[in-house]
């Protein structure tokens, strides 16, 4: 299968690249690893009419720290993030995502950046930037912004990204002292999760002090359930830890689909959110 | 078309593509090295893994004006001067292969992952060729021949 015929630039800088987009319309694309958008170019599910490929523009690559928080650079591979030492603390979890996403190959070439733009409801980084309270900086014509990741997902392959501007990477708070795990359920390995958790955890001797809860394919953006997340505070034992999981079911319900019906995905929500937040809080007893 | 310049198996070439082809076409159709296989041709296979500048990659989903100056490996660039791989070898001696169509991207992506990881366990090896389907099932011998090729590679 071969994409629709399209126009290709290569840009050397993010001012060129902005450049590139705005001369080209609202058909024109940035181009990153292209691990989401070529497959649906050659399903031709999408047919840009110009590619600017931003893949060269090494400003746009690398992790930073910045002490209690770390910047990712929109070009940064799910490989780089899965190894990147500054992710510590509850933003652990975008590194131990990044590691599950694909397979090496896809993981050498996919991008962070590229994976937040394409805003698809099924693919694992949204719900974790949602659970640790994010931000998606965006580069445009008129400057740049940062959205918050509960404003940038705003439906079914749709952020908050206007035509013409750039994802130019995330800022994560580091949540120092928070345990983090993610759980997803898939079909057959490598297939997109039917349901995913990112659960970023804050266990102290006395329990459970704060818990953040990122929900993947349970809706058609990353959701945060947040009933449970409240519920959650203050909980120590095994048997009130699943009774605040079990406020998942006051979340809207989800869609059904061939792998799943709603209630189906209710009861691996469930059953998923008490296995990340035990690996979260390192509880082994609370894992089945 | 685009002037590309990509240097496979360490010969460079100058090439004019359309934007739209992709970097496994490039490779098989305009440079004629045929190793390298398209199987899903959805990137889920790995058939058509290659190295780009060292890392494993599935080509049919990069397409080739990205790898404008890069550095491609593929399955005909991994013996030197007549002699195999310590990878192709093992693959040999352990009868890592049956019918041999996803070889090749099993044999790209062991080399790219033992240049990352030069003693891995067999857990590892089977992590590291997730990407990476064997229709025939022979999963056995293909993890056994990408461990004797550690081996082989470390003494």
């Amino acid at each position: 299968m071969i994409p629709a015929s399209f126009d290709y630039e290569r840009a050397s800088s993010l001012d060129e690249a902005l450049s590139l987009l705005a001369a080209g319309g609202e058909d024109a694309r940035p181009l990153a690893g292209g691990h989401s958008l070529l497959p649906l170019m050659r399903l031709r599910l999408a047919r840009p009419s110009l590619l600017v490929d931003i893949g060269g523009i090494d400003e746009l690559r690398g992790v930073q720290d910045d002490g209690d928080s770390v910047t990712i650079g929109a070009l940064t591979t799910h490989h780089e993030v899965a190894g990147a030492a500054a992710l510590t603390g509850g933003s652990g979890l975008i590194a131990k995502v990044a590691e599950g996403i694909g397979d090496p190959q896809v993981r050498h070439r996919g991008t962070l950046g590229g994976s937040v733009a394409h805003a698809d409801p099924a693919s694992d980084l949204p719900a974790a930037l949602l659970a640790l309270d994010a931000e998606v900086t965006l580069a445009g014509p008129g400057g740049t912004r940062s959205v918050a990741a509960a404003d940038f997902f705003v439906g079914p392959f749709m952020s908050a990204a206007d035509d013409g501007e750039i994802v130019t990477g995330v800022r994560v708070p580091k949540r120092e002292g928070w345990g983090s795990a993610y759980q997803k359920f898939q079909r057959r390995a490598q297939d997109w999760a039917i349901v995913g958790v990112a659960a970023v955890v804050n266990w102290t001797d006395s329990g459970i002090a704060g818990a953040a809860i990122g929900l993947t394919n349970m809706g058609g953006t990353p959701l945060r359930a947040h009933a449970v997340e409240a519920a959650l505070t203050g909980t120590s034992e095994k048997a009130q830890i699943l009774a605040a999981v079990s406020k998942v079911s006051e979340l809207e319900t989800p869609p059904a689909d061939e792998n799943a019906s709603s209630e189906y995905r209710l009861h691996l929500a469930q059953v998923l959110i008490s296995r990340a937040v035990a690996e979260a809080a390192g509880c082994p007893g609370m894992q089945r | 078309m685009k002037r590309i310049s990509v240097t496979v198996n360490g010969v460079r070439h100058e090439a004019d593509v359309e934007p739209r082809t992709l970097l496994v076409h490039f490779i098989r159709e305009q440079l004629e090295l045929t190793g390298t296989n398209v199987g899903c041709d959805t990137s889920s296979c790995g058939a058509c893994t290659i190295l780009m500048n060292g890392q494993s990659a599935k080509s049919c989903t990069v397409l080739a004006v990205q790898a404008d100056g890069a550095e491609v490996t593929t399955v005909e660039g991994l013996a030197s001067n007549g002699d195999w791989h310590p990878v192709q070898k093992a693959f040999h001696e352990q009868h890592g292969l049956q019918c041999g169509f996803c070889t090749p991207g099993m044999m790209m992506a062991a080399v790219g992952y033992l240049d990352e990881n030069p003693s891995p366990t067999e857990d590892e090896v089977r992590l590291a060729l997730e990407g990476n389907l064997c229709r025939c099932t022979g999963y056995h011998n293909i993890v056994k021949a990408v461990l004797a090729a550690a081996d082989d590679m470390g003494s």
